[in-house]
């Protein structure tokens, strides 16, 4: 079951929340506790909110109503370097080459005036990103700009800038949607890995259900619970499954198609059929 | 094979493109000499021996009453006035676009007042340009930015704007101020787009230089063809047109190969105009 351990407390904390636009309900009653170090993997239909519910973690949208608390304190209201962001495309810089893209985090921090190192602390720099290059295998493409690159190899430069800040929470928004299955399979094995290694709290939006079962430790399943078939905005999606996907667990998850089928009362955390 | 896949060959593409130019040298040459056998003193289509001369005369001889070589002076004075023009212009859309385009409330309270200004025609406002200004150069140089700048400003404020929100996120999430991420994302992003609404400002920019040297100037080539105009030397004005259509040409170009240059990343998807 998904109930967090005692001794650790929950990372995120998600309270009520519920996200309108105008009439449009979108989201609604969604209640979460993330333990530190989860893989969150988020699956719904299209529409029913889950990219929504990814951007007000990372606050690029505020919430209608409810709050999200990271270790105890609300969220900022906008985005920040503790939270790392990779989106399905344009998340790496296209006017800037390979290793450009990389430096520039370096190059934040230490040039306020310019954003920008020359001579040394450039090649200082460079040499701090290098292991970063070799290891998502972009070290020969390193003067190539990113529409010179193949998509895996994008996404790959994306998620490598992405956890440049070291967030304590890494966001992916379909990272892998535009993916051929082959190279979709290499960059779960480097997500994973990376996972592992840095110790950060992973929410993953997707639409592949088998990749939510591959990579989550907790898969959370968005749809709505309610419908009003004359007014199909009147109510918001909420989370309708949350299932602890450690390895004993993974044999035991419902089918898809059960996963999908719409219950008739929305189920909490920890209950399911 | 249908036509829409047949593509010429270098040198048939050349000589596609050549076809129109010699066409209308060809019937001006049947016209002007069927006009100068009636009548060999007919000033309206004069021979190109006769305009060959008058532009000899007008670049390499010195003026009977000035001393000045007058081709060189005109165009000199007019591409300064254009330069001047030009470059405030460029400022101007380069500051305040940038804050439109990526500041809320510099958009706010600037977009409207700037589209406003924009309808304005320019040319109206030349006599209150001459009364406020005098006759010198300063009154050119402010109908150019007066007529360039307002649109430049919009398409440099439309550019910001259509710089992937993803990416501006991105650059939060990486810790960038605002001062950095326009002097490292959105200034980059924004400049080729720049080079083109510069390139496209010229044309109009031609047309206020020529009128306002028209109207009140002691120089310029705009002054040059509405003084021969009274005597009817269409032997001065044809070459004139022809070396203003050159200029215009030029530095379309060399706006194009600075753009190709500074901006590779710009310019790796498909070829531009």
């Amino acid at each position: 079951m998904s109930a967090p351990d005692p001794q650790v407390p929950p990372q995120v904390v998600v309270r009520n929340l519920g996200k309108s636009y105008g009439d449009t309900l979108v989201l609604e009653r969604v209640n979460l506790e993330i333990a530190p170090n989860s893989f969150c993997t988020i699956v719904g239909a299209s529409g029913c909110g889950k990219s929504t519910f990814l951007r007000m973690l990372l606050s690029q949208e505020a919430p209608t109503r409810g709050s999200i608390l990271v270790d105890g304190e609300p969220l900022p209201r906008e985005p920040t370097p503790d939270r790392g962001i990779v989106f399905q495309r344009y998340s790496v810089f296209s006017h800037l080459t390979v290793e450009d893209n990389l430096l520039l985090a370096a190059e934040f921090e230490a040039s306020p005036a310019i954003g920008r190192l020359f001579g040394a602390a450039r090649r200082t720099a460079m040499q701090e990103i290098e292991e970063t290059l070799e290891k998502i295998g972009l070290a020969p493409a390193r003067k190539r700009y990113p529409s010179q690159l193949s998509g895996g190899m994008q996404q790959r430069l994306a998620i490598a800038q992405a956890l440049l800040k070291k967030p304590k929470i890494l966001l992916l928004d379909e990272p892998f949607g535009a993916l051929d299955p082959g190279i979709r399979a290499d960059m779960h094995e480097l997500l994973d890995q990376l996972w592992k290694e840095l110790g950060m709290t992973v929410f993953m939006v997707t639409h592949d259900i088998n990749e939510a079962f591959k990579l989550g430790t907790r898969m959370l399943v968005f749809d709505k619970t309610r419908h009003d078939p004359h007014a199909p905005d009147r109510y918001g999606a909420t989370i309708t499954y949350d299932l602890p996907l450690n390895a004993g667990a993974k044999g035991r998850a419902p089918p898809v198609s059960e996963l999908f089928a719409n219950p008739k009362q929305p189920l909490h955390k920890g209950t399911r059929p | 094979m249908r036509i829409i896949n047949r593509r010429p060959s270098r040198f048939s593409g050349f000589f596609l493109a050549a076809i129109p130019f010699i066409a209308v040298v060809v019937v001006y040459m049947i016209a002007s000499r069927q006009r100068l056998a009636e009548n060999p003193a007919d000033k309206l289509l004069p021979s190109f021996q006769s305009m060959g001369s008058a532009f000899w005369r007008m670049a390499f001889e010195p003026d009977r009453r000035s001393g000045d070589y007058l081709l060189w002076l005109d165009t000199l004075d007019s591409l300064w006035r254009l330069g001047i023009g030009m470059a405030i212009a460029t400022a101007l859309a380069l500051v305040i676009g940038l804050l439109i385009g990526f500041i809320p409330h510099v958009r706010s309270a600037l977009a409207p007042f700037v589209a406003t200004f924009s309808l304005i025609p320019p040319i109206t406002i030349l006599p209150i340009l001459f009364i406020v200004f005098g006759l010198g150069e300063a009154a050119k140089v402010a109908l150019i930015v007066a007529g360039t700048a307002p649109v430049m400003i919009r398409s440099t404020a439309q550019a910001v704007m259509t710089i992937p929100r993803e990416m501006i996120i991105k650059a939060e999430t990486l810790g960038a101020s605002v001062w950095q991420m326009l002097t490292r994302l959105v200034l980059p992003q924004t400049l080729p787009g720049l080079i083109n609404s510069i390139r496209l400002a010229l044309v109009p920019a031609w047309i206020f230089l020529i009128s306002a040297e028209a109207i009140a100037s002691t120089t310029g080539l705009g002054y040059r063809i509405f003084l021969v105009r009274r005597y009817l030397a269409m032997d001065v004005i044809l070459p004139y047109v022809i070396w203003i259509t050159l200029l215009a040409f030029i530095l379309d170009r060399l706006l194009l190969v600075i753009s190709r240059r500074a901006f590779p990343w710009f310019h790796l998807n498909g070829e531009s105009l």
